[in-house]
């Protein structure tokens, strides 16, 4: 992997509290499992950066190196790598990641 | 592009030989499948590093020639 896009990784990841890479935007998923984690996040009212690897395929090569995890979407809270959509969704079920965002710090707003 | 369940199951087992398996087909595509795998070896471990030694035992598979595996994994009860 290319040195600026290692750096570009870091600095997002790190600049934001909670970042996803995903396929499409997060109004415009294009793909069932960034869309999964995209519904979870927005439920939860969490306030996160969506990054469409799509459009920058150094990215899509790039972010799975650097987690070394082969798929994506892939969501990182305070620059640790915490899953892909199965991860998410099961932490979401059992309330561990309403607890994890909780405990760094991150406003959980759980819409009706 | 597809595979083929008992290959999935079969590379699991070859590389986490203690796992209890199980794959479903999800639309009977053989595309999607979701895969319960519990094992003792996952014990202590996170989620990812549970996640990881599944992807490892497909060999470079996830992510291309398998596109859809929902995945699961849990520890034994009594382990």
């Amino acid at each position: 992997m290319d040195d600026s896009v290692a750096e570009r990784i870091k600095s997002d990841i790190t600049s934001n509290d909670v970042v996803l890479y995903m396929k499409g935007t997060p109004v415009f998923p294009q793909c069932g499992f960034s869309s999964t984690v995209v519904q979870v996040l927005t439920h939860l009212g969490v306030k996160f950066k969506g990054i469409d690897v799509l459009s920058d395929p150094s990215i899509r090569e790039g972010i799975k190196q650097f987690s070394n995890w082969p798929t994506i979407p892939q969501l990182y809270v305070k620059g640790e790598f915490l899953g892909g959509c199965d991860i998410v969704r099961e932490m979401y079920q059992t309330g561990e990641l309403q607890e994890l965002l909780s405990n760094n710090g991150i406003d959980v707003q759980i819409k009706a | 592009m597809a595979m083929d369940a008992a290959l999935i199951e079969s590379l699991i087992k070859e590389s986490i030989p203690d796992a209890d398996v199980r794959i479903e087909d999800l639309r009977g595509d053989g595309d999607h499948y979701a895969a319960y795998v519990e094992s003792a070896t996952f014990k202590g471990k996170t989620r990812v590093q549970q996640h990881k030694m599944v992807y490892d035992a497909l060999q470079g598979r996830m992510g291309g020639e398998l596109h859809a595996l929902a995945l699961q994994t849990s520890v034994p009860k009594d382990a």
